[in-house]
């Protein structure tokens, strides 16, 4: 957890936004946290939360094609 | 030729109800199979089919009645090669022996039948095909693989659904030929190439319907074991809800068409994703409103606190040297408790500012039952009285009952 917060929001993939924003919400919950420590969770939990919110937002399905060992976008013909 | 000789003598029906006894008694004509090939078929109004199989040397008439006819699966033609299954007869008025045939099949699908449950044997014995072997399909796979023709209506109905479903997911695609010669061999590359190169989450092996001799492919053993030696857990959806291939027993999983392979592969959807993500943001605020409101409490207590051990009480009774260490003592206390307010109304500011819920803003509706948040159907029942938020406001809302 201490690694993911010093990773930058917009690099994380909808996993990993939305597993974070979990834990944060437990240890809100748990209310172990001293306020301005909590302050800050909660803001990087809204943050988190905004992400995941615009990944799935934007999120378009990524078709490609291997041929031996080379990946190449995949062109689809109707 | 003597008048009066020895010879049997027989009326037409006699002779004719004879020469069937003889047909109906001989196990060899009874529940035979005839191979041919189908001429002068036809099939009146009555319902039944009529048609002649033959071969370079000889000629067979065959009837099959409208019933069996009506159960038949492939489209007879004149020319087809076929197995007739049935039992010899004679149709007495007309004098003719013919075969009384109670189902067809394209000549060569009972060797291939045989091929079929031969290999199926062997390699269930080898254990290839037992459930402990299965693996679990991830609930959300980010990497989904594809074997199937680059150009077959499987391959867009299986993009068609992925897309549909969960658009966060990457598909990598290694074409191969699904049917022929070549299709075997291409499939294990492809297969091999797949968990080799990418290492997909999960495999879907799929192909659209097509007869017996299309489907073979997923018949051939190097195909099944290509697929028990995947390292990622392998979906087929081969051919039509009927069609079961050895690739089929020896998938992790296996799907009735190439759809449902697709859906089998995304368990969870976008639409419980966002679902799951407007609980969890809702949650988020609440927890924090809940500590603020904590800390709140808390603060207003020891404000009353300090005012009732006013020191203005003690100066009366105590020396003024105790006074005064008290006096500084409670004036601290109270510039720390000021502070401490002062943060708090900043932080209860940032709060609002940050609050609540930008998921409501898209469409979505948070759904309460008595403050508890709603995740699923199985949480409510008919009658029961719902609160609905949306991002303006709340209203009720009753359940229906009816199960969608």
């Amino acid at each position: 957890m201490a690694k993911n917060e010093i990773k930058p929001i917009e690099n994380l993939n909808y996993e990993e936004a939305f597993a974070e924003l979990e834990k944060i919400v437990a240890v809100l919950e748990s209310g172990e946290k001293p306020l301005e420590e909590s302050m800050s969770l909660f803001e990087r939990g809204q943050a988190l939360s905004k992400r995941c919110a615009d990944l799935l937002d934007k999120a378009e399905l990524k078709v490609k094609e291997l041929a031996g060992e080379e990946l190449t976008d995949f062109e689809e013909n109707e | 030729m003597a008048l009066f000789d020895a010879s049997p003598r027989w009326t037409v029906t006699n002779l004719t109800r004879h020469l069937r006894h003889l047909f109906e008694e001989d196990p060899d004509l009874q529940g035979i199979w005839v191979e041919g090939e189908i001429s002068n078929l036809s099939r009146p109004a009555s319902g039944h089919v009529y048609f002649t199989l033959k071969d370079a040397g000889a000629s067979l008439r065959c009837v099959m009645w409208k019933t069996e006819a009506a159960r038949l699966r492939l489209i007879l033609q004149d020319g087809m090669a076929i197995e007739a299954h049935g039992s010899l007869g004679i149709y007495d008025v007309a004098g003719q022996y013919q075969l009384y045939a109670d189902s067809i099949r394209p000549l060569g699908e009972g060797a291939l039948f045989q091929e079929f449950l031969r290999l199926k044997a062997l390699l269930e014995a080898e254990g290839l095909f037992e459930a402990r072997r299965k693996r679990a399909i991830p609930a959300s796979p980010r990497r989904i693989g594809i074997v199937t023709s680059r150009t077959g209506a499987a391959l867009r109905d299986m993009l068609n659904t992925l897309r549909r479903r969960m658009p966060l997911a990457e598909v990598v695609l290694a074409p191969t030929p699904v049917q022929g010669e070549e299709a075997p061999l291409k499939i294990v590359e492809a297969l091999r190439d797949l968990n080799r190169v990418v290492q997909p989450e999960v495999i879907l092996l799929a192909r659209g319907g097509g007869s017996i001799e299309d489907l073979w492919a997923f018949n051939d053993e190097r195909v099944v074991r290509a697929v028990s030696e995947s390292q990622a857990p392998v979906i087929t959806g081969v051919g039509h809800e009927t069609d079961f291939t050895l690739a089929d027993f020896a998938a992790d999983l296996r799907a009735p068409t190439p759809t449902a392979a697709a859906e089998l592969a995304t368990p969870v959807t976008a639409l419980e994703l966002w679902q799951g993500l407007v609980v969890v943001s809702r949650t988020l605020t609440e927890s924090m409103e809940i500590l603020i409101d904590q800390k709140r409490i808390l603060l207003d207590g020891l404000k009353s606190g300090l005012r009732l051990s006013s020191p203005l009480r003690k100066v009366q009774t105590e020396r003024q040297r105790v006074d005064d260490i008290s006096r500084r003592g409670h004036a601290a206390q109270a510039h720390r408790l000021e502070l401490a307010e002062t943060r708090m109304i900043g932080l209860e500011n940032r709060l609002a500012a940050l609050s609540p819920l930008a998921v409501l803003k898209r469409g979505y509706a948070v759904v309460t039952k008595n403050k508890k948040v709603i995740a699923s159907k199985h949480q409510v029942k008919d009658g029961d009285g719902l609160r609905v938020r949306v991002q303006d406001g709340e209203f009720s809302a009753r359940v229906s009952g009816e199960e969608m």
